[in-house]
């Protein structure tokens, strides 16, 4: 009797580890491979934030709604890694067909609040096309959406001049019309498949 | 920063807090409302507390802020999580207070527990222990699941609270303190053996971490450090995490067993064992 249960208890522990063991290796193995970029749906909320635009004036998330809006965290006096990026968004936008180029959005939002005025700001955005807006806000507001966002930014100790680097992320958060984050852009992207991934986010009808 | 604000949590989880302080006042009045020749000694009362508290350190203050933005530090975090803070607790022996509240709820409520565990009992078969415990680690560190586990607010806490329930729940299994002699408890060898396993196991994993020449967990890179430190850097001092401590919990773990095996030599017969003879 004790040898039937000792066999019927292996048999369960056989057939529970291999079906632990399948579920882990479908969640491995079950990526989906038609983005370019990563998948983020359902891990991220919706874009939501509370800013000031390069006019000075108070802007939230549901402004820009019905776009195609990519979120990048940045700063204007960014010496590589933000001017590459715009530049490379830049590029995927204007490869869009004209029709096409004014329902993508980019928002650069500055986590440099102390020397990135909006006029500054203004300026800056300018010569990386008319597609894209400059937001930045209080210290405070910037921590909540960055922390939104599961990312961070952080200030070097200034030098004599007093010119300091900022730490931020370096990956493009990319939401629907509808406002639900979608994708993150690696920095690793090129322009063409980063133009992919947005031409099929805007052939999507909104439910 | 004030020194106030590095002990306010960063992501505030109310569930989180509120599990701590019925934790901590069952266990306090508890030992307050208990025999006092049942109650354990004041070094294990510390101990339990020094255990909880580790752990909701690590969960509700800035320290889950630099564990979110490094990888170090969220092994540093795990370390603590699924080793540090569960042992402490086990080696606490809590028993006496879980039997003095166990008493005291009423019998209907004994038996609603009742497939609380049955679960439990299953979670504690040794394979299926060591399979959970080390199976964690790899699961959360594999890393398209660990990408996914550090953007999602949800999933970050899943992962969080299953390395504490799991650690809790192993560590248990290795140190309770009944000697198996003469009740349930898992043996002495079966216990050493599994150590020795996950041991090896975890070893593998740090040693694939340290050794690793690209960059495996790229999370931290593409959203931004808590301070700039060089992300090879960054991913060395984790794997190193991940490599010696565990597998040193594993031999301190192991000594403790052999030291109380051998206390225990010859000190209860083996019931089992003498039917067995008296059968043959």
């Amino acid at each position: 009797m004790s040898m039937y249960f000792r066999r019927q208890r292996t048999k369960a522990l056989t057939s529970i580890s291999l079906l632990v063991l399948s579920i882990l290796l479908a969640g491995c193995l079950g990526n989906d491979e038609e983005w370019h970029g990563k998948d983020i749906s359902g891990l991220m909320p919706e874009l939501e934030f509370t800013l000031t635009d390069s006019q000075g004036e108070p802007v939230s998330g549901n402004d820009y709604s019905g776009r195609v809006r990519m979120l990048f965290f940045g700063f204007t006096s960014c010496p590589d890694v933000c001017p590459t990026a715009l530049q490379k968004l830049n590029q995927a936008t204007n490869g869009l067909g004209p029709e096409l180029q004014d329902e993508v959005l980019t928002l650069f939002v500055s986590v440099d609040p102390k020397r990135d005025t909006p006029e500054r700001l203004a300026n800056y955005v300018d010569f990386f096309g008319d597609n894209i807006v400059g937001l930045t806000g209080s210290e405070s507001q910037l921590r909540e959406l960055a922390k939104r966002y599961r990312t961070t930014f952080g200030y070097e100790k200034p030098d004599e001049d007093g010119n300091y680097e900022v730490s931020h992320s370096s990956a493009v958060y990319v939401f629907d019309r509808t406002g639900n984050a979608r994708l993150l852009i690696r920095p690793d992207l090129s322009p063409e498949e980063i133009r992919q991934d947005l031409v099929a986010l805007i052939e999507q009808v909104p439910d | 920063m004030s020194p106030l604000d590095y002990l306010l949590p960063y992501d505030f989880s109310p569930l989180t807090i509120l599990s701590y302080m019925f934790l901590l006042g069952f266990y306090g009045i508890g030992i307050v409302r208990m025999p006092a020749d049942e109650r354990p000694g004041s070094l294990r009362i510390v101990t339990f507390v020094l255990g909880v508290m580790l752990c909701y350190g690590v969960m509700q203050t800035r320290f889950d802020y630099y564990a979110q933005y490094m990888f170090f530090v969220h092994r540093g975090q795990h370390l603590i999580l699924h080793h540090i803070g569960p042992i402490l607790i086990a080696l606490s022996n809590p028993l006496p207070v879980m039997r003095y509240w166990f008493a005291k709820i009423s019998p209907r409520w004994g038996l609603a527990l009742g497939p609380l565990g049955r679960v439990y009992n299953l979670l504690q078969q040794p394979f299926i222990a060591l399979f959970l415990f080390v199976g964690l680690i790899y699961f959360w560190l594999w890393p398209s699941i660990h990408f996914d586990a550090m953007l999602s607010r949800d999933l970050y806490w899943i992962m969080n609270w299953s390395m504490l329930l799991d650690g809790l729940l192993f560590w248990w299994l290795i140190f309770d303190p009944r000697p198996p002699a003469i009740t349930s408890s898992l043996g002495y060898g079966k216990r050493i053996l599994i150590l020795a396993v996950a041991g090896v196991l975890q070893m593998i994993l740090g040693a694939w971490i340290v050794f690793s020449r690209d960059m495996v967990y790229d999370v931290y890179e593409v959203c931004g450090r808590a301070w700039p430190l060089d992300p090879e850097v960054d991913q060395f001092l984790g794997g190193l995490l991940t490599y010696i401590p565990p597998a040193m919990m594993s031999i301190i773990g192991i000594l403790l067993i052999l030291r109380r095996a051998m206390r225990e030599d010859g000190k209860y017969t083996n019931h089992s064992t003498n039917l067995e003879e008296r059968a043959s």
